[in-house]
């Protein structure tokens, strides 16, 4: 679904990706383990044009979309991303940060049939009777592409167990809630895929196990999951493949027990025993 | 001081017989709109400038606007609005063959010259916003445009309230000035008292508590807009 081939980064002259090339298929969940400052966050930045690309392609489902031409916003909306600081729209309530984008890509495709049925119907004036295009059928209103928007966001919020904070402001949730809804929200608009950017890496012990539960509940949904994460045991039990990064190069790409009981790089055997031995 | 009942007196004579109230209202009426058309041309103009100086900047067109941009502020920050007032309406207008009032041109040069300034004060605005908040817009598929309109913006626009509101107040007390162009103020009016009486205390003095009484219902006003806008914090 998402082929990444030689993806590369620069930032002035510092080189972050040096060339990624991995293919990820629909139902993979693929975490991306790697020491700080390797290029795991910006990789995944990448796959959804957050960050340009400075060379190489992200094809997604078929169409090249590190290509400046392409309108990258029709893209992002199949691909959804969970950030490491949330970044719920603080000006909105709950239930309006997840109906924020089904609502108003529903309004925006409403707006461009009036228009061009207001077109129609003017140009038909100079038609003749046997040539009068037929308008374009608008099935829905404003108002129940809002109340069907409010109700799906309601029965997502049902499902972890928020639903009587629909209408508070996010300032009031706790970091963990927080993430659930960040993480609802970009299932809002049914995406082919998810981006996880360190979403546990601001939370408070106590609360990254709600998190990672509402993950594995969507892994084995069978959504497609990319996950830049600290958190080993999730990568050991979740993942069905591991990338491992360092100096802007893929090292190791392994199913866990092969990642975690036999691997292959020095480095990332050196990264092993450090990590491995704290826990 | 003995004689200030009689001044008093005066001024209430003139005020109300011989047609000082309809002066009065008009220029009240003169300065609160160009003071509010000014501040709405302002914001409008000041909000394009700061989005566009936010803007990342890889390519040509958005780097030419923002020149456009950066020139346009240091000309109307570094010329005093009376220039700029008897330019439009002695210069620039004439030449271009536009007949206007002196309130009109008042207005316009108003909007032209706050908005050089709110376009500052909404940048600093825009960039206290967490960029987090823009990212996670464009994440679910929100153009640059509409996430900086319905989400940085308004967040924006409540952290530099305090800000707009002094914007608003030091536009109100610099329409005194509009009387070179010709605009009739309350300076006008409270002047036509003062020489129709040849007494000028009682006018001006009521002129300052006028001006005083409309900075003070506009603090109120902001405050109010302040607490409506502050429901988004940790409040309830």
């Amino acid at each position: 679904m998402i082929d990444v081939i030689d993806l590369k980064k620069n930032y002035g002259g510092h080189e972050v990706l040096k060339g990624i090339n991995v293919t990820i298929n629909r139902g993979d969940i693929v975490v991306v383990l790697g020491p700080s400052g390797s290029g795991k966050s910006t990789f995944l930045r990448c796959l959804n044009c957050m960050e340009d690309p400075s060379s190489g392609k992200v094809v997604f489902n078929g169409v090249d979309i590190a290509d400046m031409s392409v309108n990258i916003n029709i893209h992002r909306r199949r691909m959804g991303m969970v950030f490491q600081h949330f970044n719920l729209f603080n000006n909105k309530t709950v239930v309006q940060n997840i109906m924020m984008a089904p609502v108003y890509v529903q309004c925006q495709e409403l707006r461009r049939a009036k228009r061009s049925n207001m077109r129609t119907l003017l140009l038909n004036l100079f038609r003749g009777a046997s040539k009068k295009v037929p308008l374009e059928e608008i099935s829905v209103s404003k108002k129940q592409i809002i109340a069907q928007a409010r109700k799906q966001a309601l029965d997502l919020l049902k499902r972890i167990g928020l639903e009587d904070k629909a209408d508070v402001y996010p300032s009031t949730l706790s970091g963990g809630q927080k993430q659930r809804v960040a993480i609802i929200r970009s299932m809002a608009m049914n995406p082919d895929v998810i981006l996880f950017d360190e979403p546990t890496s601001a939370l408070d012990p106590e609360m990254v196990g709600e998190v990672l539960d509402l993950m594995k509940a969507l892994a084995l949904e069978g959504m497609t999951m990319i996950i830049v994460t600290h958190e080993m045991g999730f990568a050991k039990e979740v993942a069905n493949r591991i990338l491992f990064m360092d100096d802007g190069v893929i090292l190791e790409s392994a199913p866990p027990e092969e990642f975690f009981s036999h691997p292959k790089h020095p480095r990332l055997k050196d990264f092993l025993s450090k990590v491995l031995s704290i826990e | 001081m003995g004689n200030f009942g009689q001044k008093i007196d005066k001024f209430i004579e003139i005020f109300l017989e011989q047609n000082g109230y309809v002066k009065v209202l008009e220029g009240l009426q003169n300065t609160l709109l160009i003071a509010v058309a000014g501040l709405i041309i302002g914001i409008l103009i000041g909000t394009l400038i700061a989005t566009v100086r936010v803007i990342p900047k890889y390519k040509m067109f958005p780097r030419i606007l923002n020149g456009f941009c950066s020139f346009y502020v240091g000309l109307f920050r570094g010329t005093p609005m009376v220039v700029q007032l008897l330019v439009f309406y002695y210069v620039l207008l004439p030449i271009m063959g536009l007949k206007t009032t002196g309130v009109q041109v008042s207005m316009l040069v108003f909007g032209l010259n706050s908005g050089a300034y709110i376009s500052e004060i909404m940048r600093s605005g825009i960039q206290s916003v967490d960029s987090g908040q823009l990212e996670a817009g464009r994440a679910v598929g929100l153009s640059f445009g509409t996430s900086m309109c319905k989400i940085v913006i308004p967040q924006a626009v409540k952290n530099i309230l305090p800000t707009l509101g002094n914007e608003f107040i030091s536009l109100i007390k610099e329409t005194s000035v509009v009387s070179f162009v010709g605009a009739a103020d309350l300076y006008v009016a409270f002047s036509y008292i003062g020489s129709n009486s040849y007494e000028f205390m009682v006018p001006y003095l009521v002129m300052a508590l006028i001006y005083i009484l409309i900075v003070l219902l506009i603090s109120l006003g902001i405050k109010l807009l302040e607490r409506r806008f502050s429901k988004s914090d940790r409040r309830n």
